[in-house]
Formats: structure tokens, sequence, C-alpha cells
């Protein structure tokens, strides 16, 4: 008996410490870059153009892009995201062509971004001759969100219960009246919480920007979509890599703005889905 | 969940707008396959040329330096090899104590906190991380291990790992959730503890899960771009040695980032640099279908279980 509790006690302090070696980094990473770049962080920083060579001034085409970018992107892949989730939910039957969905899902989900970003070169920037541009970014981001934006979506149509849908339909309800009136208001929390969680990987990401849209150095405001922008991931690639002599302080304050952007993003999803969890009736 | 009844899915006189939504939303739910395939179509389009204008000697060489018109594949696809393997051997067991951590030691209100942190954890730009390895964790892998660079195969390992654990984590969850209370149960009332019945119980019967875990983090890792370019030096030569862990090596996602963007449209750089993504698409393609079949496998299997 007394063996075994120490092999307890043993294999949990073993287990815990290898798990604090992941989870304390987390801790370490955003601690780190918040003190060091909390120093930088002022109204100029903000709101100014880029001086100097990058090396003073601000940040506000590369906010202002990546702002742009994630709008383009949801303006992409909500209506596609959403709409191809209420068909595997409401209306898919249980076929080769479903299975055929799916697998393109998984498979959507699993491409790695920098391909994403030789696809949109391939087909936007040379195919359609949308150029270097924030719509040839947005598509090739959106397209990328949206495994994302399907999977949570439908997950949140399949959590309404099926009683909803039946009491709709005996009322005289149409299948679209049900999925419109009844089934998407309940799932709405879910899916906005999969749209926000889908837009902050576009927003952070790097490698499908880099040959679509994003300018290294470009201090004035996209004025159509059709200009290109700088953006926040990128604009961070090219100081901490590209530029030598940056100054540290700039680099870390830029770190935190596209984390403090990105995770705000985060911990707004993980509060919808807390909010409506509570309130939820079924 | 079951399909609608019969009444339910019955055809009835619907308006035209109605008609048109419909017919829509079967439009985009066709959106994913054939996304798919266009990107299949574009890669062979634009990266099937190169393997008539370089020979395939050449590619098939250790030499790449594109200026001089040297294309060799291997010491990429040996870099992206080397660092998804290495990442894979690290994240796999982290990511299973982790996950037992999270899901079985600690209290209730502590797994509250750490699940959205992991989460947290993906959510981190790879970009950010990349910047960070850069600056805080090649210069402790220099000094640690006395060698002339801290940007090696070694650091990017660590840092792929880590970035791979969020997927490891949850599906480890996920598998741990899928056996019964009443195994547990049981083990417990035998008198086990709490660590026998994980042990003996738990973790041999979600043991297909972990393979699926291994395959999600590898392809999680293998397609990994900007931490890898950032912190693994990216000097393109070919590993031969246990000790060419701690040296600079150069992966297929690294070379497409940092070289599409100053070739020219057209030239066989331009279309090598395609092919190796096409090569890419492929791995990927067919890890995630592997991973997904073992998916569906283990939920048939945990459904006779729990029948």
């Amino acid at each position: 008996m007394f063996n075994r509790q120490i092999a307890q006690r043993i294999a949990f302090i073993l287990i815990s410490l290898t798990a604090l070696l992941v989870i304390l980094p987390i801790f370490a990473i955003l601690g780190y870059i918040v003190a060091k770049g909390i120093g930088a962080i002022s109204w100029e920083f903000l709101t100014s153009m880029p001086r100097n060579g990058m090396k003073e001034g601000g940040l506000l085409p590369a906010i202002v892009g990546t702002l742009l970018l994630t709008l383009g992107t949801g303006m992409i892949a909500v209506p596609i995201g959403v709409g191809a989730a209420i068909y595997l939910a409401e209306y898919a039957g249980d076929n080769a062509l479903t299975r055929a969905i799916r697998i393109a899902i998984i498979n959507l989900a699993g491409i790695p971004s920098v391909v994403y970003g030789l696809f949109g070169l391939g087909l936007f920037v040379i195919f359609l001759r949308f150029g270097t541009s924030i719509l040839a970014g947005s598509l090739t981001l959106g397209i990328m969100t949206l495994p994302v934006i399907i999977s949570t979506a439908e997950e949140a149509l399949r959590a309404v219960p099926q009683e909803f849908r039946l009491v709709s339909t005996s009322l005289g309800g149409t299948r679209w009246q049900t999925i419109r009136r009844v089934v998407l208001p309940q799932a709405l929390p879910g899916i906005i919480t999969g749209i926000i969680l889908g837009l902050e990987r576009a927003a952070g990401e790097t490698a499908p920007i880099l040959f679509t849209v994003a300018a290294f150095f470009l201090p004035r405001l996209p004025s159509s979509i059709l200009d290109q922008t700088m953006a926040l991931p990128y604009h961070l690639f090219v100081i901490s890599t590209q530029v030598p002599g940056m100054p540290i302080r700039i680099q870390y304050g830029t770190a935190l703005v596209l984390l403090v952007f990105v995770l705000s993003m985060n911990v707004l999803a993980t509060l919808i889905r807390r909010h409506y969890r509570k309130q939820r009736v079924w | 969940m079951k399909r609608l009844p019969g009444l339910l899915t019955q055809k009835r006189t619907v308006s035209f707008s109605e008609f048109l939504i419909e017919r829509l939303i079967g439009l985009t739910g066709l959106s994913a396959v054939a996304l798919v395939i266009m990107i299949f179509f574009f890669l062979i389009r634009e990266g099937v040329p190169a393997f008539f204008e370089v020979p395939f000697s050449s590619l098939w060489s250790t030499r790449w330096y594109p200026i001089e018109d040297y294309f060799g594949l291997l010491p990429l696809i040996a870099g992206s090899a080397l660092v998804t393997i290495g990442a894979a051997a690290i994240a796999l067991p982290l990511g299973l104590t982790t996950a037992i951590f999270i899901a079985e030691i600690v209290p209730r209100w502590a797994r509250e906190f750490l699940k959205p942190l992991v989460e947290v954890l993906a959510g981190i730009p790879s970009v950010v991380i990349g910047f960070m390895g850069m600056l805080v964790l090649a210069p402790m892998v220099r000094v640690a291990l006395d060698i002339p660079t801290g940007l090696t195969a070694f650091t990017g390992m660590i840092l792929l790992a880590w970035m791979a654990l969020p997927t490891v984590v949850s599906v480890v969850e996920d598998v741990l959730d899928t056996v019964p209370r009443t195994y547990r149960d049981a083990g417990l009332a035998l008198g086990m503890t709490r660590w026998q019945t994980i042990w003996r119980i738990v973790l041999p019967a979600g043991r297909s899960g972990i393979l699926t875990a291994l395959m999600l983090g590898v392809g999680r890792a293998i397609g990994e771009t900007m931490t890898v370019m950032m912190v693994t030096g990216n000097a393109a030569r070919m590993p031969y040695a246990p000790s060419d862990f701690f040296m600079s090596v150069r992966t297929m996602t690294a070379t497409i980032a940092a070289e599409m963007g100053e070739v020219a449209q057209g030239s066989a750089h331009y279309h090598v640099l395609f092919a190796v993504g096409l090569t890419l698409f492929v791995i990927t393609f067919l890890v995630n279908i592997a991973a997904a079949a073992m998916v569906f496998r283990q939920a048939k299997r945990s459904e006779r279980m729990l029948s």
C-alpha cells in the first residue's frame, strides 16, 4: 500500500513538472514582451508613420493594414464559412459528397500557411491580376480561415436541440425559416466565437501575406483595396530580421502591439462563450 | 446527432428567395472541395514545369544554390524532416503529460484556467514566437552548448514542439474524455490508486488516439514557416551526423518564404519553389487523411466499447 502511494506521488510530481515546463514559458513570453515593450508604447507610436528607415516614428500603417486585412478576411470567410456550416449541419445527407466535403475541410485546415501564400500568389496575384494587394491578401487569408469557421459554426449549429427545429416545423415554418429564425439565433454566440478565433489566427499570420499583400516599408495609408499595405506580423518580421541596427525597444513594442491585438480577440471569444453558456436555457 | 425525421425534410412549396438561398448554401457547402482542388491545381500548374526545366539529377542532389542554378532539394527535405521529427519527439511526451496534468490531476478550478491558457499559446502568432526565439532562446542555446550560433535545428525543434503542443494536448484530452467513466470507477473500486487507474486503464484504453495526436502534431510542425525561418539559421546544408542537430538547417517552408519574394515570375527557381510547395501539400494531405482515418476508426471503436 505504501509503495503504491509513493509511486503515485512520484508520477504526479514528474507529470506536474513537465506540464509546468509547457505552461510557465507561456507566462514568461507574455510577461517578457509586456515588460520590454511597454516602454515603447505611446500615442505617437500607435498613430504616426514610421520614419528614418522605421527606426523612429510609429506603427500606424501596419496597424491599419492588419485591421483592414482582418476585416477583409472576415468578409470573405464569414459568409462562405457559415453557409457551409449550415449546409453540413442542416442539409447534408450521410453520403459520399458529405464525406468528400469533410475530408476537404480537414485538408484545408492542415495545409501549411506558406502554401496558402503560394496559392494566393498563383491565383489572385498573377492569374486574376489583382497584383500584391489588400484584395489578394484578404482572399488568401479568408480561404485559410474557412476551415476554422466551418468547424466551429457547424458544432454550434449541431448543439441546438432537435426539439427546437421540430417545434418550428410543427408551427408551419419552412426549413429555411426554421434555420433563419430558430436555429441560427440559438447558435449565434458559438458561431461568433468561432469567427473571432478564426480571424485571430488570420490577423497573426505572416506567411500567407508575404507574397500577396505585405509591403516592406510603405509610410502611407492604403487608398484602395488594390493597394499594398504594411501589416503588423510582417512588420515585426522585417524589423527583427531584415533591418540592421533596429532599436530593440521598437521591436518589443511592435511585438506587444501585435500580441495585444491578437490575444484580445482570444479573450473576447472566451468571454462571449462563457457569457452565453451561462445564459443558455438548454 | 440523428437525422431530421422525414416530416422535417419533406419538400414543400417555398418562395423563390428561399429556393435561391438554399441553393447558395449548397454552393458554399461545396466550397471546401472546390478550394482543395483549386489549390492542388495551381500548385501543379506552377510547380510541375520545374520537373521539365531542371534535370532530375539536379533536384535529387545535396546542393541548393539557386543563383547558380543548383536546385538540390535533399537538404531542404532533410532539414524539414530533422526539425519535424525532433519537434514531434519532444511534443508527444510533453503533450501527453500536460494533458494528463490538466485532465486528471489538477482540481476543477485550475482546469478552467489552464485550458484557455493552452489556447492562448495556440493563438500567439508564429512570428512573435520566432522573435522571442531569436532574442531569448537562441542565445541561451548558444551559451549552454558553447556553440558558435544559437540559430540551430535544435532551437527550431524546441519552439516547434512547444507550438505543436496545443494540438497534441487537445487531442489527448479528447481521447481521455472518451474513456468511459465506468472504467475509472471500476479501477478505483478495486482499490487502485488514481495513478494506477490512469496508467493501467485510461492510457491503454486511449492509446490509438495518441497516434492521432502525434500525426496532427507532425502536420502542424512540418508546415510551420515563420518560426523556423527565424531561428534555424537557414543554411541549406545536408545534416549527416547527430551533431548536426546543433547546426543551422533550412526547411522547405522557410525556403519558400525567404526566396519567393525575390524570384522572377516564370523562372526555373520560381517553378522549383512551387514544386516544394506542392511536395508540402501532398505530405500534409497524406498525414491529415491518415489522422482523420484513425479518428474515425477510434470513434467506431469507442462506440463499440460503450454499447
